[in-house]
């Protein structure tokens, strides 16, 4: 694959405050990219700087292998959806598509083909002379995401343009847009707080918390093998433990030691370990490796909610099995399902 | 809500007692002449026929038009670029441009206007300073060029106003997606900030060239006394002449003329007013509340 973007050392300050601590970023061709990260941790703001609404105080984009950093954002090949769609109120759906191709100066045939063509790509088949404002959030949603890739840009990007629509819509959309990703056949690098919506579309995931990177790889990767606390915790639930890496494959956390699959790390050295609350199974007490006392249970449709209170802390598990609430039992899980992280600073 | 119906009556008096009724009696000293004694209450016309018969009250009312709609032209060429410079500036000093703007206001009308007398007579402060370049002494003052410099000054917050509002009340990310998709500032201008201005330059219009048309203030002092606008018509009848009912017949008549001008402004801002979030709002409101 080639690479399409690349960031070098971007850095944003405002008035002294840094919002961004050098992202470097490599972004190829056909790629799904998401920037995931809790309100405040730079997503936007670097997604601002790609389509030229920003300045970087430092660092540079390469579009192309071309450095855009000075480019203003319409003369880049780069189009974008925005958070709330940023329709044009006083001009029709077709107005609205064609406004782009028009500033291009397309001759008026093939600008009404192509308007047609891309409003049945996102399902809005003869729409061209509806009010934009009379539009509901979803066809509004279709008519942006049509307004930008009408003009064939090589990258697309998405400022959570999901946030305004209700759960069911969302989970639509999700799919629509995935769909759309591969029929186009171009980047679309897409900005989210949601973890659940990044794991679904995206081929690559960027989660950023105060402004730098924490981890970047493809879903099952974050999912499965955080980085750190800040991944483990932002991304789905998880249980957390402070533990010392005795040596290879032999972790210690709450007062025993547990074979593991994690190597390379120091002897003795303190991390973080993750066990996801799928992966711990529920025993009879003494049949497994920490014994507890089942503290609370809510039922979450599809499976249980479960805390098991032990010596040491509480751990959350989430089950398909019916059990009672007061009863001991014993957990245990599998080696591989100990996921040994470096042991940050903060959080 | 329905109860709470009757407790607008208080309300409906007022609006009877200090705008229907002043209004009803202009209508009928319009329609009646002053020989009418209580008891001989003749309905004429003559008043209006007398307005229409006598082409020097029309030129005077076609003068008053033509010095509304210059003053109304300068404003807005003059207010639209100051309106825009100021809402693109930090939000702060937006507010204290806008404040400066307005300050003027806080000052009576007629001491203002008499300031424009002492910058613009012949022994002036802007005669003054020409001097000292060797020009003039111009006349500057009881012409045209006064009455219009005069009018402009009383006017342009009022046109200023209405168009800051309605550009800073625009979603930034308007502009933002019109240079996403290839406009360079040119043409997002003309595209997508100026049509979506309008309803402010359409408010700013009218509420400049209104008073424009009927002041009589400005005219009077700048103009002179043998400068004759409608407004100063008007006042000449009632306060020197002491003819209420052919006064009440020319303001009917301006009253006309401006009603028939704000409809068609009304009209051409129902046809742009697509840009106006608040309505369409409403608009899409009612619609669920149909269903």
């Amino acid at each position: 694959m080639k690479k399409l973007i690349e960031l070098k050392n971007l850095t944003k300050e405002y008035s002294g405050q840094v919002v961004l601590k050098g992202i470097n970023l490599d972004i190829y061709e056909n790629e799904f990219v998401t920037l995931l990260g809790p309100s405040g941790c730079g997503k936007t703001t670097t997604l601002r700087i790609i389509g030229g609404f920003l300045d970087a105080s430092d660092g540079t984009v390469i579009f192309d292998s071309y450095n855009i950093s000075k480019i203003p954002s319409y003369k880049r090949e780069i189009n974008t959806v925005f958070q709330k769609y940023a329709l044009f109120p006083h001009m029709n759906v077709g107005d609205n598509i064609a406004f782009g191709l028009k500033i291009k100066k397309m001759p008026r045939s093939l600008i009404k083909q192509k308007v047609a063509d891309v409003l049945d790509l996102v399902g809005l088949n003869g729409y061209e002379n509806r009010d934009v404002t009379l539009l509901s959030g979803g066809q509004q949603q279709r008519v942006a995401i049509a307004r930008a890739l009408v003009n064939e840009p090589k990258v697309l990007l998405l400022d959570e343009p999901l946030g305004a629509l209700d759960l069911k819509l969302r989970k639509g959309m999700q799919l629509e847009l995935k769909r759309i990703q591969k029929e186009v056949g171009i980047t679309f690098i897409y900005v989210t707080h949601d973890q659940e919506e990044a794991l679904t579309m995206s081929d690559k995931i960027v989660v950023m918390n105060e402004g730098s990177i924490q981890q970047i790889g493809t879903p099952m990767d974050i999912y499965n093998e955080p980085e750190n606390r800040f991944v483990a915790k932002f991304i789905g639930d998880s249980n957390i433990m402070e533990g010392i890496m005795l040596k290879d494959f032999l972790v210690e956390f709450d007062n025993q030691q547990f074979e593991c699959v994690d190597k390379g790390f120091m002897e003795d050295e303190e991390i973080d370990v993750v066990i996801r609350p799928e992966d711990i199974d529920i025993l009879e007490e003494g049949n497994g490796k920490i014994d507890g006392v089942i503290s609370s249970i809510i039922f979450k449709g599809v499976h249980y909610e479960i805390i098991v209170e032990t010596n040491n802390r509480s751990y959350l598990i989430h089950t398909t099995d019916v059990v009672e609430k007061g009863r001991r039992v014993s957990l245990s899980f599998y080696p591989e399902d100990i996921h040994v992280m470096s042991r940050m600073e903060s959080y | 809500m329905h109860h709470f119906k009757k407790l607008i009556s208080p309300y409906l008096f007022v609006l009877f007692l200090f705008t229907l009724l002043p209004m009803l009696l202009i209508v009928i000293y319009a329609i009646t002449i002053s020989k009418n004694e209580v008891l001989t209450f003749t309905i004429t016309f003559e008043n209006f026929q007398r307005f229409f018969r006598d082409s020097i009250f029309i030129s005077v009312l076609l003068q008053s038009f033509k010095l509304g709609l210059i003053t109304t032209a300068i404003c807005l060429f003059i207010g639209y670029p100051v309106a825009y410079a100021i809402s693109l500036l930090k939000e702060k000093t937006q507010t204290y441009l806008i404040l400066l703007i307005t300050i003027p206001t806080w000052i009576n009308l007629l001491i203002r206007t008499y300031s424009w007398v002492s910058i613009l007579s012949s022994k002036g402060i802007l005669n003054n300073f020409l001097a000292k370049f060797g020009i003039g002494p111009l006349n500057l003052l009881y012409t045209d060029f006064a009455v219009i410099i005069g009018m402009i000054y009383s006017c342009l917050p009022f046109m200023i106003l209405p168009i800051h509002s309605s550009l800073t009340k625009m979603d930034q990310s308007l502009h933002e997606a019109s240079m996403d998709l290839g406009a360079n500032p040119m043409i997002t201008f003309l595209k997508i900030t100026f049509p979506l201005s309008l309803p402010g330059v359409l408010t700013g219009i009218t509420m400049v060239f209104l008073p424009a048309i009927s002041t009589f203030v400005i005219p009077k002092i700048l103009g002179g006394a043998q400068y004759t606008l409608i407004g100063s018509f008007i006042e000449t009848q009632f306060i020197t002449i002491g003819n209420w009912n052919f006064g009440s017949a020319v303001s009917l008549i301006l009253a006309a003329f401006i009603l028939i001008l704000m409809s068609l402004m009304n009209a051409a801002d129902r046809y742009t007013n697509s840009g106006d979030r608040d309505e369409d709002e409403t608009r899409r409101l009612k619609r669920y509340a149909k269903k």
